[in-house]
């Protein structure tokens, strides 16, 4: 009896023994475990360098109108910025950079469209074998290279044509046009591409020529995604710093034409935080400029949304 | 005018267009080339520049902008890779990770110069690093992380799903099968990925005038130890990049032929472009026909 129950308990323990290994996680398991907590850490690193980055950037921005006091309408339509005697207007460098980007972006469109439009249409092979490598070339050259092209190139033409500096908003657009050309020609390809291919054939076969097909039933199908691939180009545009500054002559003050020097925000912030004390009103000030490019830059994000959403509902996909 | 000359005359400007850009890009590559390499020499390449006025060779640059590159993919690699293989593999598809996708969407569409900003907020001014190898590292790790990211998570989603299920039915854990299955395969589109992001990264320069400066200090290139003032591997020293140097020469330099020694900066810098980027499709095919074993 006293074996028996001896052996019972025994036999317990050791099962208990076996249900605790049993149920322990294998060592596969707790190398999944740490590595999922790895991926989840890289991803929060992320956010936190996101959330972190709008924080930062909102708090200093908005130092100007609680620290300093200057009402927001005034830093807005203001236009004489001389941050060193308290005057900060800013609408000099907001007109600037819109000028250059919508200028940019009217002049690289129908280059982009018509080399999507050959790309997809006219002579695909060719497409794939010279312009796509074309492409990828013109965004592989650094911005500084663009703008000092521009700086030899551009600038003496201008002046040589028009006379004056040659430094200005035209100038700039002109560099502009090169950088954001291959951004929007990429995009438009693909938009382009994901047009179903029976729209194309049914309209080749009601008789309608090459042109009719692409400008009546392709172009028309793609308008959203071309509209995306603008507003891509005219966000790069807007918060290019180097390549424009270098051409269009940093004078703050309103451009009264294409060709007198001007500035843009990024411009603006290139050539003036280095000499700026932290916490004084004109280093606040660059950094309401900063505040504006990223809200900028959040707008184009959250208009890309609002069309692709449209673009959707439109086609009932 | 009928339908059929439309036709004609449209396809007549479209040709024109793509001429136009063909040209520009020949243009600008023959620009580049023909006006800089000339002053490209060993000395040039291998010199110190003179800090005063910007002339001078630009081995200290050349170095730096290596340097720094090295740095930043150190940094931003394992990073991208644990966060693609989150978005790939653990992303459940709810606001939570759509939240994550706008994040990392708005980080990418920030302008460089506004990352190097924050850069030079967080580093130079909070910290007090100064300007230095690692501020910048950082800032153009920033500047790096979502692209890589969404290249990641795209080269690991291209995968085809039975790869996985493979994996997984052996009795292998999510984690082992993403390591030992789904990232070899996707090696060659990841790899492409950053080789072509180390393109862009070697000719930033915006991120980098305000976080890892706009001097360089001559350093002595037989201390090899990092902790050195004068080793070129300090990480607190100074670094300006060969792109930074060709923006200051150009904006703030005094020196007498500044076109020349830009235009052959510019020469070096597009041809490590385009090695990269040859490089990138090289490696990427290499790796394909290895990893598949297709000819």
């Amino acid at each position: 009896m006293e074996q028996t129950n001896f052996q019972l308990k025994k036999q317990d323990a050791q099962s208990h023994e076996w249900d605790a290994r049993l149920h322990r996680a294998t060592r596969a398991t707790r190398k999944d475990w740490i590595g999922r907590g790895i991926s989840y850490l890289c991803i929060g690193v992320i956010i936190l360098v996101v959330a972190s980055m709008l924080w930062f950037i909102t708090s200093k921005g908005i130092a100007t109108f609680t620290q300093n006091h200057v009402s927001l309408w005034k830093f807005l339509s203001g236009t004489n910025w001389a941050p060193d005697q308290g005057n900060i207007g800013a609408l000099p460098m907001i007109v600037g950079s819109f000028a250059v980007t919508f200028a940019a972006a009217i002049v690289a469109t129908p280059f982009a469209v018509g080399t999507a439009i050959f790309m997809t249409e006219i002579s695909p092979n060719k497409g794939r074998k010279v312009l796509q490598p074309v492409i990828e070339l013109l965004v592989g050259i650094p911005s500084v290279v663009y703008g000092f092209i521009g700086l030899a190139v551009v600038v003496p033409f201008m002046r040589h044509l028009v006379g004056g500096s040659g430094f200005g908003i035209i100038s700039a657009t002109f560099v502009l046009f090169v950088m954001v050309l291959p951004t929007i020609t990429t995009m438009t390809v693909d938009s382009l591409r994901a047009v179903p291919r029976h729209y194309k054939e049914a309209s080749l076969a009601l008789g309608a020529t090459r042109w009719q097909t692409v400008s009546r039933v392709i172009l028309r199908s793609a308008t959203p995604g071309i509209l995306t691939a603008v507003i891509f180009g005219m966000a790069r545009a807007f918060g290019e710093a180097l390549a424009v500054q270098m051409v269009i002559g940093n004078a703050a003050i309103m451009p009264k034409n294409l060709i007198s020097p001007a500035s843009t925000l990024t411009s603006q912030l290139t050539t003036g935080i280095g000499d700026t004390i932290d916490g004084t009103l004109p280093n606040n000030a660059l950094w309401s400029l900063a505040l504006i490019l990223l809200l900028m830059s959040l707008f184009f994000n959250a208009l890309v949304r609002f069309i692709a959403k449209r673009g959707q509902l439109k086609n009932g996909r | 005018m009928d339908a059929k000359r439309k036709d004609f005359i449209a396809t007549v400007v479209i040709d024109l267009i793509v001429a136009a850009v063909v040209g520009i890009l020949v243009f600008l590559l023959a620009y580049i080339l023909i006006s800089g390499l000339p002053h490209v020499s060993w000395s040039f390449l291998t010199g110190t520049t003179d800090a005063f006025s910007g002339a001078g060779g630009i081995g200290v640059q050349l170095f730096n902008s290596f340097y720094l590159l090295v740095l930043t993919m150190l940094i931003s690699i394992p990073i991208s890779l644990g966060a693609g293989i989150y978005l790939a593999e653990y992303a459940k598809d709810n606001w939570r990770t759509s939240l994550i996708r706008s994040a990392i969407e708005v980080l990418s569409s920030l302008p460089s110069v506004v990352v190097g900003l924050f850069g030079f907020l967080l580093f130079v001014v909070k910290f007090k690093i100064g300007f230095s190898v690692i501020s910048g590292a950082i800032a153009l790790t920033f500047f790096n992380l979502p692209l890589l990211t969404r290249n990641i998570e795209e080269s690991l989603s291209a995968v085809p799903r039975n790869q996985r299920e493979a994996g997984l039915s052996l009795g292998l854990s999510k984690w082992k099968t993403e390591i030992g299955i789904i990232l070899p395969v996707a090696l060659p589109g990841i790899v492409t990925g950053i080789v072509l992001s180390a393109g862009r990264v070697f000719g930033e320069a915006a991120a980098l005038i305000y976080t890892a400066g706009q001097s360089a200090p001559v350093t002595n290139f037989s201390d090899w130890n990092p902790m050195d003032p004068a080793s070129p591997l300090n990480p607190f020293r100074p670094a300006e990049t060969l792109a930074v140097h060709i923006w200051k020469v150009n904006t703030e330099g005094l020196a007498s032929n500044a076109a020349q020694l830009s235009a052959a900066a510019s020469a070096v810098l597009i041809i490590a472009v385009l090695l990269f980027n040859l490089g990138a499709r090289v490696l990427g095919n290499f790796l394909y026909r290895r990893v598949t074993a297709s000819k």
